[in-house]
Parts: structure tokens; C-alpha cells; sequence
């Protein structure tokens, strides 16, 4: 193995990532008209809203951080799966028959998706500040940007593992709609779930629910209040959960034949 | 020197036998063409040599690397153009091949010079900041025999590198193909489907058909196999005909076909007289007479006993073996 020839490998798939979001103009649109208006109509719908247990807040505080999730994960589930594309038109050959590691290619390409997903995620954090977030400090923004990475990677490792397995896109939304939407709603982004009279069955289930870690760790850290758990708990969990997605979606990826 | 050997490759798919227990050599400098109908384990022998499917059984060498046990090495010997384009048409053809330059660990000297050069070699300098999206067919072909050839490969693999183009452009990378086997002495392992293609190409030819390997020499031996001249002939009972002409020793060989018998003889068109002769005297009569040089399809026709033909649809085998091939 020749580490200089690895890392161009790397560097070369994550610019190849980047010049494609850029030339994309559409999909950088669609991206963020979405979350967009999921903080805009919501933000502002249910601004005077009292929530049980927490009094009158600022609802923008409360969902910002969520959307910002959201915007990550569309993004990053979409880098993985397009992993699909690459296959359906061939190019993944051109990938797998160089002198390259398997891994390196998955590092590159994670990277590349980890890197627009970021990208999109600090729009909807600017837009939300233009909006009037409230956020606690300097080092909180930082632990965001960590709790956005660790995000985007596990996403990414998931949508790899979906496109290692699927044949082409007639699964696709039937994922999003099956895994995505229910995973959200169950995570307190547009609520918080803990101070709602639901069954305690699904009180169970959500403590299950990864997502709910990321919503509640970028609240704990962007805005410093209404959290259920401390951030860096949420970002243990995260980051465990990260790990093991990125060795899911490389063992799958590494072992599919073209 | 054998760039190329490969001995007993077999290629199962489930219990379809894709690639039946093929041995052969090949050597440097060589151009080498496959030749057979569509679903014959063309393809399927390429995705093997090239370290994309691993064979059932048996192995193959490329420059003394071993396809299964050194796989790094025998990527980095190898330049592969796939029978899909396998190109990103989000990227401009310059972008197509730095990206390959650096999957390949070029230098940024080199890989600039490199660049420029293969883009001269298939005359794309001028489309070079255009995105892929808006090439044509046969411009997206020699952008990825160009890129094909940008690591300096000891082997260039082209499957199928002319299915679907105009006569015009079959020609113009006919020739690109010619000249980088010249100027760079790459040995070449093509896979087609076209008889002209091959002969017009290849230094020696392998004809291959449901998996197996039929024979292997080169294109004038075995066009010298089937006769100096052929001579094909429909008449009112073929059988009769056919039975009557094996007993001529000046025929080399003679074969019945559904609508048609093929003689293999030298001076085809002194024949000609005598052969109509013969009809008469056995009160048949010839419907159409036809000499000419032995070609390819000549000698496909001559080993597997059927015609290979370009319109022939796609065999379901095949799409059996790509369902297969995407797992």
C-alpha cells in the first residue's frame, strides 16, 4: 500500500463530490427550500405556543435544531444512495477496478457527503439566526459542528448499506417514507416527546431512536436549553452510532461486485 | 513473453456455466480479440481479468501477477473500457481523466502532461472543458480509450469498444486503437461481436460461444483453414447436392446450411463451370451462385455451424448472468 496514492484516491473521490454538488444547482435549492419551510411556516405558526413543562419559549429555539438535523440527513441518506447512481451508469466500475483500497474510496466519498451535508446544515443555522435564534456561545457552536459531522457520517453509512443492498431507485422512497418519516416524528423535533401524554410503549421505543439524540444533542449544544440530556452524553451515543454505521456500510459496500 | 495467461477460468452463476474452463496465453504487443455472438462469456471473462468478479475456478495470470491472489498489482497493469460508458457526465472530459490520473497516483507533472497526451492521441483537445453530458457517443468512447490508456497499462482491455457507432466513428477508433498498440506497444484484449471488427484488427482471434473456448490462431490461418476461396450456392435440394460434391477431392470442404452449402476450394472462379455441371447433370437446379475470399463469419459459421449475426437479440442468458453480475 502507497499511503500518497491513498490519500489522492481520497482527496480526488471528495473532489469529485464537491465539484458535482456545486455544478447541481437544483438539488443545493431543493435541499434547503424544504427545511426552510419547515422553519419559517412552523417557526413562526407556533411561535406563541406554550409547550407542557416548559412555560412559554421561543418555538424558533426549540425547532431550529432539529431542522438543521433534518437538512443533514437528507443530505447525507442522499450521498450514500447515490453510490446507486454510480452503478446504474456504470462509473463504479471505473472506481473499483483502480489500485485503490475499498476504503479509501468509502472514506472519500463519506467525506465528500459529510462535507455538503455540513455545508447545507450551517444555511438552515444562518437562516435560522437571520430568523432570530437565540444560540449560547462560541463553544457551543463548536460542539455543533461536531454533533452535525458525526450526523452526516452516520447517515452516509446507512445510505451505503441501503445502496449495497437495493438494485435500483424503486426502493427509495419507500425508505424515506418507512424509516426516515417515522424516525422523526419520534425524536422531538417539532415536540418534546417526554413532556406528551403518549403511551409509555412508545416512550420505550423512542429512547431507541438515534435520531432523537442527534435533535437533543444540537439543542443541548446550539441552543442550550430544553435538552433532556446532557450534550455530550447525546454525543457518545452518537458518535457509537456513527461508528457503527460507517463499518455496516463499508463491510457491505467492499463486498458488492460490480 | 506471455503478458496474459489464464488457465482452466470457469465462471458459474448459480448452475448457469457463464465462462466454461478457459485456457489460453496471449503476448506482449499482441492486439487479441474474443470473438462471439452476445451472452458467449465475453464479458464476463473481462470482469474476471479484471479483478471485478472472481472466478469460480481455475486462475489467470496478467504480467506475472496472479488475478485473485495480487489484485492491487494486477489493477495497476491493466487500463479497462467497459462495454457501458463509464463515465461521469457531471464532469467535463479533463475533469474524467484527472480523476483517473489520481485514482492511479500520477504525479501532478506527469498527470497534466499525461492528460494532454491522450487527449491529442483521440483528437478531444478541443472538447476537453465540455461536460461529458453533452459528448456524443462516439466522442465518450475515445474519451475513455484515452482514459484507458493514461497509467501506462501493459494491457488495454476494450470490451466491445465500438457496439452502437456509425461506420464513421467504428473507424476513426479502429485507427486510435492501431496507433496506441503502435506508439506505446499496449497489448490489447478486445471483445466484439463484429467479424470485420476482428479481422480488421486482430493479430490472432479467439472464438468463443456458450462459455467455451472453440479454437484460437491467428485471423490468416484460420481463414487459410476453411479454403482459399468459398463458394456459396442454393439450389433446389441442397442434400442431394451436398452428396454428391463430398466425393470431389478438389473441394476442401463442404458444409449444408438451412438455405445455403459453403465450398471451400482454391480458384473459386474456375470452379464455378464445374460445379454447375455437376448440378445439371444430377437435374438440379441452381438458384444462386456466389465466390468470394473467406472471412470471419466464414469461419465462425465453419466452427459453431451457425451464423453469427449483428441483429441477433439480446440472449436471455445474458441477462441472466448481469442480474447476477450486480449482486
Amino acid at each position: 500500500m502507497n499511503p500518497f496514492a491513498e490519500f489522492q484516491a481520497i482527496y480526488v473521490m471528495w473532489l469529485r463530490q464537491m465539484k458535482r454538488f456545486i455544478r447541481s444547482k437544483g438539488r443545493l435549492v431543493s435541499s434547503v427550500v424544504q427545511p426552510l419551510f419547515f422553519l419559517v411556516i412552523l417557526g413562526f405558526g407556533f411561535r406563541a405556543i406554550t409547550i407542557p413543562g416548559f412555560g412559554d419559549i421561543d418555538y424558533i429555539d426549540f425547532l431550529t435544531p432539529g431542522i438543521i438535523a433534518m437538512a443533514i440527513i437528507f443530505s447525507s441518506m442522499f450521498t450514500g444512495i447515490s453510490v446507486l447512481w454510480d452503478k446504474q451508469f456504470g462509473f463504479l466500475q471505473e472506481v473499483l477496478v483502480a489500485p485503490v483500497r475499498r476504503f479509501s474510496i468509502i472514506i472519500g466519498r463519506t467525506l465528500g457527503g459529510a462535507t455538503t451535508a455540513l455545508i447545507q446544515g450551517c444555511i438552515i443555522l444562518l437562516i435560522g439566526i437571520g430568523l432570530g435564534v437565540h444560540i449560547t456561545s462560541i463553544s457551543g457552536i463548536l460542539l455543533t459542528f461536531v454533533f452535525m459531522i458525526s450526523i452526516a457520517f452516520s447517515w452516509v453509512g446507512l445510505g451505503l448499506v441501503i445502496a449495497s443492498k437495493m438494485e435500483d431507485f424503486q426502493g427509495f422512497q419507500l425508505i424515506m417514507n418507512l424509516i426516515i418519516m417515522p424516525l422523526f416524528f419520534s425524536s422531538s423535533t417539532f415536540f418534546p416527546l417526554q413532556n406528551v401524554d403518549i403511551p409509555e410503549i412508545f416512550r420505550q421505543i423512542i429512547q431507541f431512536n438515534p435520531m432523537f439524540y442527534m435533535v437533543d444533542g444540537l439543542r443541548g449544544s446550539l441552543i442550550g436549553q430544553y435538552n433532556v440530556n446532557p450534550p455530550l452524553y447525546n454525543l457518545g451515543i452518537v458518535i457509537v452510532f456513527a461508528l457503527i454505521m460507517m463499518s455496516l456500510g463499508s463491510y457491505f459496500f467492499s463486498r458488492s461486485e460490480v | 513473453m506471455d503478458i496474459i495467461s489464464t488457465s482452466n477460468l470457469t465462471k458459474k452463476f448459480d448452475s448457469f456455466t457463464a465462462v466454461d474452463n478457459i485456457s489460453f496465453t496471449i503476448k506482449k504487443g499482441e492486439i487479441f480479440g474474443f470473438l462471439g455472438p452476445n451472452g458467449a462469456g465475453k464479458t464476463t471473462t473481462i470482469k474476471m481479468l479484471t479483478t471485478l468478479l472472481y472466478p469460480t475456478n481455475g486462475t489467470a495470470t496478467i504480467a506475472e501477477s496472479d488475478i485473485i491472489k495480487q489484485r492491487d498489482k494486477v489493477r495497476k497493469n491493466i487500463g479497462v473500457v467497459f462495454q457501458e460508458p463509464a463515465l461521469d457526465t457531471e464532469l467535463t472530459g479533463r475533469e474524467n481523466l484527472d480523476f483517473h490520473a489520481r485514482m492511479y497516483g500520477l504525479g501532478q507533472k506527469k498527470r497534466k502532461q499525461r492528460i494532454d497526451d491522450v487527449l491529442k492521441l483521440v483528437d478531444l483537445e478541443e472538447k476537453q472543458n465540455v461536460l461529458v453530458k453533452n459528448y456524443s457517443g462516439g466522442m465518450k468512447r475515445r474519451l475513455e480509450i484515452a482514459r484507458g490508456l493514461m497509467h501506462y497499462p501493459t494491457v488495454l482491455f476494450l470490451d466491445e469498444p465500438t457496439l452502437g457507432l456509425d461506420a464513421q466513428t467504428r473507424r476513426a477508433i479502429w485507427a486510435y486503437i492501431k496507433k496506441m498498440n503502435k506508439e506505446e506497444s499496449t497489448t490489447i484484449f478486445l471483445t466484439t461481436h463484429y467479424m470485420d471488427e476482428a479481422d480488421h484488427l486482430c493479430d490472432r482471434v479467439g472464438i468463443i460461444d456458450r462459455g467455451k473456448l472453440l479454437i484460437i490462431d491467428s485471423t490468416s490461418n484460420l481463414k487459410n483453414s476453411i479454403g482459399h476461396d468459398v463458394i456459396t450456392l442454393s439450389c433446389s435440394d441442397l442434400t442431394k447436392l451436398h452428396d454428391r460434391l463430398v466425393k470431389e477431392s478438389w473441394i476442401q470442404n463442404v458444409k449444408q446450411h438451412d438455405s445455403s452449402l459453403t465450398l471451400g476450394v482454391e480458384k473459386g472462379d474456375e470452379k464455378i463451370p464445374e460445379i454447375i455441371e455437376i448440378a445439371q447433370s444430377l437435374k438440379l437446379k441452381i438458384k444462386s451462385i456466389d465466390v468470394r475470399k473467406p472471412t470471419l463469419d466464414d469461419v465462425f459459421l465453419h466452427f459453431t455451424g451457425r451464423m453469427m449475426r449483428d441483429e441477433e437479440p439480446e440472449n436471455p442468458m445474458k441477462m441472466h448472468a448481469r442480474m447476477f453480475n450486480r449482486r
